[in-house]
């Protein structure tokens, strides 16, 4: 008998639309970033004001903005930060968020109350206030909004997995992995984390667009991303006065952060089709 | 010293409704090498003893007596303790082997778990054991078999690997707890076979619950019938099917369909339903079903009274049950 669950694997990722369009997207994101890092068309930290405002051209594809900087490099540079914000939060909330809920689910009791009522209370503030209330307290700047947007993954991913683990907990082969002996630790990470993987990889994936777009929020606000680093964000909030002088200068930006979240929101429609197609044939 | 007793065993069950009697006042005994069959209708307390004494009862449950393995009381240890006990000196078997293993590890790492956890062997050593552990539990191409994954095998075949799971530290006691139900009759026959041969070879004592008394007939050496919670009936296996003397167990045996009855012939039935766990009779649990059934019985429950050589049988018109046997208390 052969196990042929890699090429399965593979065909049914190609055979899902949403997850080969969001694949593709993120991938070029993702590069856009690796490149930006050694290479950029134009300047990105100088600022030449007798530059500024050009239209787009062979030299300037997107133009320049009011400090004459190129807005393609900007953007380019701006995904480095989003995909810095993104990964960075979505790790802190999926490390501690995860390890909550898995302790919430293996001792129940007041222990599981406790953590559980703890995310009821951080969920009562919507995402962008407790960021704003962490920032305040910590201090505006890149850092801390990607602590602040962590933060708030936490309660996300504690929630997700308790809930998903209690389901497993209440499985014959739990109980039967009991029966040999097992410790609830054990239990924990050999039967209940790998059998509620794909919903936390999906899960994070959708965090991490909320994460890119949390950040893009702060940074408009200028609590998140200082200058003169580029962010998307900070971009937005640069071209609202000069909204009806110059409109491009908002849409790119704004389209950047649009264009990475659907990618990122695709992909994870995707990956749950594919890694759990259970969830998806209901629809 | 017997390796297994039971004293006075009660398990409650902490429901909205209230508190479930679901085991009361229960008593066994088993010696090393000994096979007992406990059979009983669903939700007579079969599947809360082997729970109970596996100390793997649902949160809300609460257990008091004793349970003593080696002289030991379980109910005293510490969920550490028990964690060396369980799958090392007793082990199960589950009524679903469709469900009982986890989707996700292949058969021989689930083998090999126990091995490592409790005999403390390398993965090169527990993966040998695993091979020839499949083996012995005669599923065919072990060395291939190792590297399935559970939706790879077959009812029969995981039900197999379940085995090999229990029987790899070589517990004391191996407690299978509806093992067939969910196999198709030529497989049932098999499995219990492999059951059988293996506890003889390795001298384990069997609990072996079922509610088929084919099985249990043909399977086990001592028998405790259980209704609603308690014993009624108990002793050697042939002391029981040569003298079927409560009218419960007179009334399980007469329930079993036979060839023969014709097309008209009906399938006897005991009327009624099982006791509500909650709101138990103060007498005997059966009273509702009897057809024996007096005011003796609806207020005070009877003890067991020995009929012969130890044969046990809860029952306050012993007289007319054993009438009964010849006639047939049920129709």
């Amino acid at each position: 008998m052969s196990i042929s669950s890699s090429n399965s694997f593979l065909s049914r990722c190609a055979h899902s639309r949403s997850f080969v369009v969001g694949g593709t997207i993120t991938a070029f994101l993702l590069l856009c970033a690796l490149v930006s890092l050694f290479w950029t068309p134009g300047e990105v930290i100088d600022i030449v004001i007798k530059n500024r405002f050009f239209p787009p051209s062979s030299a300037h594809w997107l133009g320049t903005d009011q400090f004459g900087r190129d807005i393609l490099s900007l953007l380019m540079s701006g995904t480095q930060n989003s995909i810095t914000v993104g990964v960075v939060a979505v790790s802190i909330g999926l490390f501690a968020g995860v390890s909550l809920g898995l302790l919430a689910s293996a001792q129940r009791g007041w222990i599981e109350e406790m953590i559980m009522r703890f995310s009821d209370f951080s969920f009562a503030f919507p995402a962008i206030l407790s960021a704003i209330m962490i920032t305040a307290i910590l201090g505006p700047g890149g850092v801390n909004s990607i602590i602040a947007i962590g933060i708030y993954n936490i309660p996300v991913f504690a929630r997700l997995t308790r809930g998903s683990a209690n389901a497993i907990w209440a499985r014959e082969y739990v109980m039967a992995a009991r029966a040999s002996g097992k410790d609830k630790f054990r239990i924990t990470i050999e039967h209940i984390l790998p059998n509620i993987l794909s919903i936390l990889i999906v899960q994070a994936t959708i965090q991490f667009a909320i994460a890119i777009l949390a950040e893009a929020a702060l940074s408009y606000l200028g609590l998140g991303t200082q200058p003169p680093f580029p962010s998307w964000g900070r971009m937005l909030n640069e071209a609202q006065t000069l909204m009806f002088l110059q409109p491009m200068q908002a849409v790119y930006p704004g389209a950047a952060i649009a264009f990475a979240v659907f990618g990122l929101n695709l992909l994870g429609d995707g990956l749950r089709d594919v890694l759990d197609p259970r969830l998806s044939r209901k629809r | 010293m017997p390796l297994l007793e039971v004293n006075n065993l009660t398990v409650s069950l902490d429901i909205s409704a209230g508190p479930a009697r679901a085991v009361r006042g229960l008593n066994l005994s088993l010696e090393k090498g000994e096979t007992l069959g406990i059979v009983g209708e669903s939700g007579c307390g079969k599947s809360m003893t082997a729970l109970a004494l596996m100390g793997l009862l649902p949160e809300n449950g609460t257990t008091s007596g004793k349970i003593l393995l080696g002289g030991e009381n379980l109910p005293d240890k510490s969920e550490a303790e028990m964690c060396q006990i369980r799958g090392n000196r007793i082990a199960m078997i589950f009524q679903e082997p469709m469900t009982s293993l986890n989707p996700v590890h292949t058969v021989g790492r689930q083998i090999m778990e126990p091995l490592r956890l409790h005999r403390g062997l390398s993965k090169a050593e527990a993966f040998t054991q695993a091979v020839r552990l499949l083996d012995r539990v005669g599923l065919p191409n072990p060395e291939e078999r190792v590297h399935a994954y559970p939706h790879q095998l077959s009812g029969g075949q995981r039900q197999r690997v379940m085995i090999a799971i229990a029987l790899s530290c070589s517990p004391d006691i191996l407690i299978a707890d509806e093992p067939t139900t969910a196999l198709d009759v030529t497989i049932q026959d098999q499995i219990l076979e492999l059951i059988q041969s293996l506890v003889d070879e390795e001298g384990m004592a069997l609990i072996l619950i079922s509610h088929d008394l084919g099985i249990i007939a043909e399977n086990t050496q001592k028998v405790a019938v259980m209704y609603g919670g308690t014993v009624v009936e108990s002793g050697t296996t042939d002391q029981i099917f040569a003298h079927l003397t409560h009218p419960y167990t007179q009334g399980l045996f007469a329930a079993m369909p036979k060839l023969g009855t014709g097309r008209n012939g009906r399938l006897v039935t005991i009327a009624g339903t099982v006791p509500d766990l909650i709101n138990l009779p103060a007498g005997c649990t059966f009273t509702d079903r009897c057809p024996l059934a007096s005011d003796i019985c609806q207020n005070t429950a009877p003890a067991p009274s020995d009929m012969q050589d130890n044969h046990l049988v809860a029952c306050h018109h012993l007289a007319e049950a054993i009438k009964g046997q010849s006639k047939g208390l049920y129709k």
